[in-house]
């Protein structure tokens, strides 16, 4: 069973004091650190799980800069066999297009049984990139999924729907599946384990054998939401701070 | 059948079946050696295999343990019942040893005894070795009564899936025959020639009770008797090596062959590997990945269970008793490899780490140290946990929580995923007022600089520690800087949870901190980052202090001029792990603590190196495993029944723990907790403040 999973670097933005770069398009990242999408360590680690039941092999495939290739190591120290990196300065402010059109290119020609990405990226977090692949492979698709098997030709896989319900659905392969969080427990990734793999050869390709797609959505201006009001401790003993309360929700309409 | 030459004679005249004597007692002799000799070799096989630990180092602390641990028997009286049976009866063997060695004398030669213990002297030797049989034989008759009606809790462990009950009571039947035997075959030649007394009770009591036996019959029964002493030491001597009670032969060698190293730290994974050598496999995963000091641990385990009834996670109901790893471990051991099959190197066994010993077991310790340091035959735990963990972290067999907090360390240098150019924020309180510790620049010197850590520099509470000691060594007059963003997570959690290459980056980057800076001394609030400066770093080449330690030099150079706190509470110290247990650093605490006039301490019973940890270790502020109460929780038990309303610690992890326990378990108001560094700084007088008075905190 040969999987391809999708992965991407991105900044964590938790903690970080955020800065937009004067022209209103880019973070300042002179102070950010990078990471592995979080949803993309989920697929990772269900890819691995995967081959380690049913055999196989697992590609890790990501698009970017050189920067990028941290993530595939990290893939390579989880268990990934193969790794690709899709490098090319231009695919630094990709779209899901850009982004997907690459993933297919790529994959043009090659064998799969299934292709996983995470349910989003934590920077863009539109969540079109996994759609829009499938699309282009011509595969059936299933997001959020919160838990993944297979058997035969078949996949099975419950995945999130409106109103918190879950729905449990057959594919046949190959398909494409993206990943919720939590649908397994990502292995840890040692510092022994990311030197182990730090020799291994990636392949890559530039955007003049796998790019050629122009972003269909253009950026306009990125900017911090409105800082809103400070929050208000309401002073006094319980019974005042509770009434201070009920009187302020009456106020606001809560209640 | 019996074929007595001589009525008077001893068993070296005597023929049994037609064969002399001594031709049958040589058979006995040589067949029971041959197959200690050979139980023993195959016990050893495993140990050959193991990994390489160098023991052989320092003769004379060794020596000492061996005296003071092994033959001195020190931590017995921790169990004062248990212990001074046990004490009684290892000296009774120490005794009878010799009588043992006249008795297989005996079977050569008539009226043998060993140089030295002829004539007066062997007179002296039988008399108190009588009594000394006298007072073995009740003490297995206690500890048979013990194991039989009282039924300590600590004999079963909650884990345990067979008992060792009933072997303890073979073993002590056996003693007794020994005992007994012993004195039939003595009785009855008392009872033959007369004599006796109260110098030789056992044996006079025996001789009394045979008193109406013709010549013949006592004859034929000291020889009986004598036989089935010698047959039984035989068997004992062979039947040792087979169960838990080797450790009568292992627990003085193993003893002896202790860790040394300081007990704060840990082993590298290899002893064989040059330091920064890649290594194909990491830590424990297979028995023959210990080091076979490990395994002889193992089959030096008692099974007395002393370990798991002082251990903190043992004691708040999570998956871990580090009794069971032991007895786990050499059960797999003698399993695996074993004495009397032929070993089968292909055989299907569990999981060694997974199986045997479950990762959630691992996971619970938070390397304490508690049951080293009360372990009577100095098995080592600490190191074999991080060896395993080691192994886990290899395979990324990591809880989520711990995986989270390695991922912030590596990625931002602090378990809390802050960013690292906010590490000298603390210096500052929310007033906006320096507590007066100045960010040193690379190349700036200092006398003194403190390395805060993680904890003290992020967390909003912890960083008041910080702050209090600053504002203390401000107005002692000392200068003292720090790293700033310079620093990051000292790393000591990070490798005693088992990454070790996460460890080595954050040495060198600590390392090369420091090195960029002219800096006299280092100085921490921080046990965790004591230890792993002076432990774990290996010769950092600048003197390492705690902040108790520093308060107890200046408060002895008269710097320091603390003054009577307006409060009548009593006080408590708590000795965190890592000073106290991993550093024995228990006596500047507390002279800090008694420097303040007036002030009340008490100690709790389990105080030094019986302290009860507060659960802060190994990241388990980040990972909440399955427990049945919070170790802070007990602790703060602890300190009522001392009678105490404040608790003093040393260690941000500890104050972090029972302030929460103070709030989970409804003692607010009734109890507060605080840093060694918070109470000097209450009880030193304020220049600059209008007020006069130390402050002190409502109660």
């Amino acid at each position: 069973m040969d999987i391809v999973v999708c992965v991407r670097r991105v900044p964590d933005l938790t903690e970080a004091e955020l800065e937009i770069e004067s022209d209103g398009l880019a973070l300042d990242d002179s102070d950010l650190d990078y990471d592995i999408n979080e949803w993309d360590d989920f697929a990772i680690e269900a890819a691995v799980q995967l081959k380690e039941k049913h055999g196989g092999s697992v590609l890790a495939i990501t698009v970017g800069d050189e920067e990028a290739e941290e993530v595939l190591r990290r893939a390579l120290a989880m268990g990934v066999d193969e790794a690709l990196h899709l490098c090319d300065d231009d695919f630094v402010g990709a779209d899901p297009w850009v982004v997907a059109s690459a993933l297919h290119r790529a994959l043009e020609g090659r064998s799969f049984d299934l292709v996983l990405c995470g349910a989003m990226s934590s920077d863009g977090t539109s969540a079109h990139t996994g759609g829009m692949l499938a699309a282009l492979l011509d595969v059936p698709q299933v997001a959020l999924a919160t838990s993944l098997e297979v058997e035969g030709g078949v996949a099975l896989a419950r995945h999130e729907v409106e109103g918190g319900l879950e729905r449990e659905v057959e594919l046949s392969l190959p398909a494409l599946v993206t990943v919720q969080s939590g649908i397994n427990e990502p292995r840890y990734v040692s510092i022994r384990g990311i030197r182990k793999v730090a020799s291994v050869e990636i392949a890559t390709r530039d955007a003049g054998e796998v790019g050629g797609a122009e972003n269909r959505v253009r950026l306009e201006k990125i900017a911090l939401p409105p800082t809103g009001d400070r929050a208000e401790i309401l002073e006094g003993d319980v019974d005042e701070a509770v009434a201070a309360l009920v009187e302020r929700l009456h106020e606001k309409g809560g209640l | 059948m019996i074929a007595i030459t001589n009525p008077l004679a001893g068993p070296a005249e005597a023929s049994l079946f037609g064969v002399p004597g001594p031709v049958l007692h040589g058979l006995l002799l040589v067949a029971a050696l041959a197959v200690f000799a050979w139980i023993i070799l195959r016990r050893s096989e495993l140990l050959r295999k193991a990994a390489p630990d160098p023991r052989l180092d320092r003769f004379g602390e060794r020596l000492r343990d061996l005296l003071v641990v092994g033959f001195g028997q020190a931590r017995q009286p921790r169990y004062p019942a248990a212990g001074i049976l046990h004490i009684l009866i290892f000296f009774g063997f120490l005794v009878l040893l010799f009588r043992s060695l006249t008795l297989l004398g005996e079977g050569f030669w008539s009226g043998f005894t060993l140089p030295g213990l002829g004539g007066g002297a062997g007179e002296v030797y039988l008399a108190i070795k009588d009594w000394t049989a006298l007072v073995v034989l009740c003490c297995c008759l206690v500890a048979a009564w013990r194991r039989l009606v009282v039924k300590p809790a600590r004999y079963h462990d909650r884990y345990a899936v067979h008992s060792h009950g009933p072997e303890a009571i073979l073993i002590l039947a056996l003693i007794s025959l020994l005992m007994i035997s012993d004195a039939v075959y003595e009785g009855s030649h008392l009872a033959t020639i007369g004599g006796g007394g109260l110098g030789t009770p056992l044996a006079s009591l025996a001789a009394s009770a045979l008193g109406g036996l013709s010549a013949e019959a006592l004859e034929g029964l000291g020889l009986a008797a004598f036989w089935i002493h010698n047959v039984a030491l035989c068997f004992f001597g062979c039947y040792l090596p087979l169960a838990k009670h080797f450790h009568v032969i292992t627990a003085l060698p193993n003893v002896f062959l202790g860790k040394l190293a300081p007990a704060g730290r840990v082993k590298p994974p290899r002893h064989d590997a040059k330091e920064g050598e890649e290594l194909e496999e990491i830590g424990v995963r297979r028995l023959e990945d210990f080091t076979w000091k490990h395994l002889l641990d193992f089959y030096s385990c008692t099974d007395c269970g002393r370990c798991s009834d002082v251990c903190p996670a043992y004691n708040t109901g999570t998956p871990l008793s580090p009794r069971m790893i032991s007895v786990k471990c050499r059960d797999e051991a003698y399993e695996a490899w074993p004495v009397f099959e032929k070993r089968d190197p292909g055989a299907q066994r569990p999981e060694l780490v997974g199986e045997i010993v479950k990762d959630e077991e691992l996971w619970a310790c938070t390397t304490c140290r508690s049951c080293e340091a009360t372990c009577p035959v100095m098995i080592e735990y600490v190191d074999k946990i991080v060896d395993m963990r080691r192994f886990l972290v290899d395979e990324g067999r990591v809880p989520s929580g711990m995986q989270k907090a390695l991922g912030k360390i590596e990625k931002r240098g602090n378990p809390y995923g802050k960013i690292g150019k906010k590490r000298g924020d603390w210096i500052k309180g929310d007033d906006g007022e320096s507590c007066g510790v100045e960010v040193l620049a690379a190349g700036d010197a200092a006398p003194l600089c403190y390395f805060t850590d993680s904890a003290t520099a992020f967390d909003p509470r912890l960083g008041e520690i910080g702050r209090a000691f600053g504002r203390v060594l401000k107005s002692a007059g000392q200068e003292c800087g720090t790293l700033g963003r310079d620093e990051v997570d000292s790393g000591h959690e990070a490798r005693r949870v088992g990454e070790e290459g996460l460890f080595e980056v954050l040495r060198e980057q600590n390392l090369e901190a420091l090195a960029e800076r002219e800096i006299g001394r280092v100085v921490t609030t921080d046990p965790h980052a004591f230890n792993a400066l002076v432990n774990d770093y290996g010769g950092i080449g600048i003197p390492v202090l705690h902040h108790s330690q520093l308060f107890d030099e200046l408060l002895t150079a008269g710097k320091l001029k603390p003054k009577a706190l307006d409060d009548d509470r009593t006080y408590v110290f708590h000795d965190p792990c890592y000073l106290g247990r991993h550093n024995e650093i228990y006596d500047a605490p507390r002279r800090v603590l008694d420097a303040i006039p007036g002030l009340r301490r008490v100690e709790m019973e389990a105080s030094r190196h019986k302290s009860f940890c507060c659960g802060g270790g190994s990241l388990y502020l980040f990972h909440e495993g399955e427990c049945e109460r919070r170790m802070g929780e007990v602790r703060l038990d602890l300190a009522d029944a001392a009678g105490a309303q404040v608790v003093v610690t040393a260690c941000p992890f500890c104050l972090v723990n029972f302030e929460d326990a103070i709030k989970t378990t409804g003692r607010e108001g009734r109890m507060e907790v605080i840093d060694l560094a918070e109470l000097i700084d209450r009880a030193l007088p304020r220049s600059e403040s209008p007020n006069p008075e130390p402050e002190t905190a409502s109660s």
